[in-house]
Order: structure tokens, then sequence, then C-alpha cells
């Protein structure tokens, strides 16, 4: 299975990911954010990090960087796009996902381990996973997603909303959201839900020795998904 | 010609940075304010000598890269 990285000027969880994606049996490569055309990819990764310095708005200016024409028709064409972190507010600001991502709620950075609940399992990304309730690791500045009440009823009719934030027992509540997000929304997917993004970062949670394993449960299963 | 644009956040979206400022502002006494909304100004100077064809050039700008209208809207307040 072959996977590109996109890499930013700012990204810094690009070769994280890359050791994630390899780790698990990808065949993945590093794509400049330069670059004009896309390597033939069954998953397109657009990595954490601070691209650009968040000039503007995070994520704005990199979804207007050459390779992301290519990323795009990549993800309308039903190609696998997953951002993760600063991935998820460039994705965001490409339109490929609905809504926004704005300042955390209390106004500080978060760095800690959240526990997600999953709320659909039909699609590429989540489906054959044993668990519903996973924990990774958040670290961002602004993750508190927004979206108008329309769009709000829209990603519910369409089972948009990939993760939730949540307790160890998968419970969704006020007191269990880091950062201010509408309904506790940790992760989005598109309507067709090709494209994912969500700010926790799988790729963190891939050495029992040092994390935890459930971001490689993520990998294992994805991987398994897409051959 | 000089096109100014001014890009604030709608109406119900939260803004957390200008709630602290309005604390902070109350905080030094000055507190007959009852809101504080922060929001980007911008100044572009565009290769354009036909005001309404400059504005028009920095209101793509905006729609396009400036403001992200799902939270901001944006006001194209002055040229020169």
């Amino acid at each position: 299975m072959k996977s590109s990285v996109i890499t930013f000027p700012g990204s810094n969880c690009d070769r994280d990911m890359d050791v994630a994606l390899k780790k698990f049996g990808f065949n993945n490569k590093m794509v400049w954010h330069d670059n004009n055309e896309l390597p033939k990819s069954d998953l397109v990764v657009l990595p954490g990090g601070f691209s650009y310095g968040d000039y503007l708005r995070c994520g704005s200016m990199a979804s207007k960087s050459r390779i992301m024409q290519s990323v795009i028709n990549f993800a309308k064409s039903g190609g696998l796009v997953m951002g993760i972190c600063n991935g998820f507010q460039i994705l965001v600001e490409t339109g490929l996902v609905p809504g926004v991502l704005l300042r955390n709620k209390y106004l500080e950075f978060i760095c800690k381990n959240v526990f997600v609940k999953l709320d659909n399992k039909e699609n590429t990304y989540f489906k054959n996973l044993n668990k519903d309730v996973l924990e990774f690791h958040i670290a961002h500045n602004e993750g508190n997603y927004f979206c108008t009440k329309d769009q709000l009823k829209e990603i519910k009719d369409n089972n948009q909303i990939a993760i939730y934030y949540c307790n160890k027992e998968g419970k969704i509540e006020d007191q269990y959201n880091p950062n201010g997000s509408i309904k506790n929304i940790a992760g989005i997917f598109n309507k067709e839900k090709n494209v994912l993004g969500m700010m926790p970062h799988p790729e963190r949670m891939i050495d029992q020795s040092l994390s935890g394993e459930d971001g490689s449960i993520f990998f294992k299963n994805l991987i398994n998904n897409i051959k | 010609m000089k096109v100014s644009a001014i890009i604030t956040l709608k109406k119900d979206v939260l803004d957390p940075q200008g709630k602290v400022i309005h604390q902070a502002l109350d905080g030094m006494g000055f507190e007959n304010i009852s809101e504080v909304r922060q929001g980007k100004y911008f100044e572009i100077d565009v290769n354009e000598n036909d005001p309404s064809k400059a504005k028009a050039v920095v209101e793509d700008m905006c729609k396009k890269l400036l403001a992200n209208l799902v939270i901001e809207n944006f006001k194209i307040i002055e040229t020169q």
C-alpha cells in the first residue's frame, strides 16, 4: 500500500507520521508542498505542525500551496486523505471538510492524552475496529471545532462526525471537552467519508513503552481496510 | 491604489481573545465597555487606478483567502 505525507514549511509531525505508516506496512513517500504532482497513493496524509507559522489563520496558507490542488483532485476522485491536527486545519481551509477550527476556548495550548469515541464505523478508517474508545494524544492551540447551525445539522444527518472527546468509558460530556469544540467533536469526515480530519495524533501512540498502542490498532486496521 | 479591508468575527462566533482584552481593559479602569471583538486589518496596494476595480480585486481576495466566511465577515473600508 502506498502513502504520501505532505511536508509544508513548518510541518513538524511529518516524520513521526512517516515512521508510523512504515511501521505498519505502508510504502510511504514524503512530498514537498511545492510539487505539482502527487505520487501514486492509496492514502495521502496532511501532518501536524505549524505550517507557514500559522500566519493569517492556521492552515490557510498551506491550503493554497501548489500540491494542494492535486490533493483536492485526489480527494474529489474518492482518494483517502487524512489530516491530523494542522492537517485538519488545512482540510477545513480547503473546504474538503466542513467547519473551522478556532482558538481553544480557554486560550491555552493543550498537550495531553485524551480519549475519543468513534461515532461511525461505516468507513475505511474505522471499519472492523474492535474498540469504540481510543486513547490518542492532542497538542494544539486551535482545535476548537466550530460550524454553523445549518452545517451541524448537515454533518449530523450525513453521519460525518468521526470522533468525539470522551472519558475512558466513552462518555461524551462537557467536562471531557478539552478545547470547547461544538458537541465535543474531535474529528470530521467529508460526506463521502474518504476524507478525515481530526485533531488527535494517532502517530504518537504506536509504541507500547512510550505511549500506548491505540495508534498501532488504528494504523494496522487502516492498512487492512485499504488492502 | 491603496485599499483596506477589515475582517471581523461573525456575531455568534465566540471570541475568547476579545473577552480577555475586555477583562484587561475593565481591570485598567475602562469600565464603560459592553463588548470587545478582535479582528484583522489589511492595507493592500493594488496596481489599479480605477477604485471600483481595485475594490473588486480586494473583495475577491477576502473571499478566497483573507477571510474565512464560515466565521468571519469582511468590509472594504476605504480607498486612497
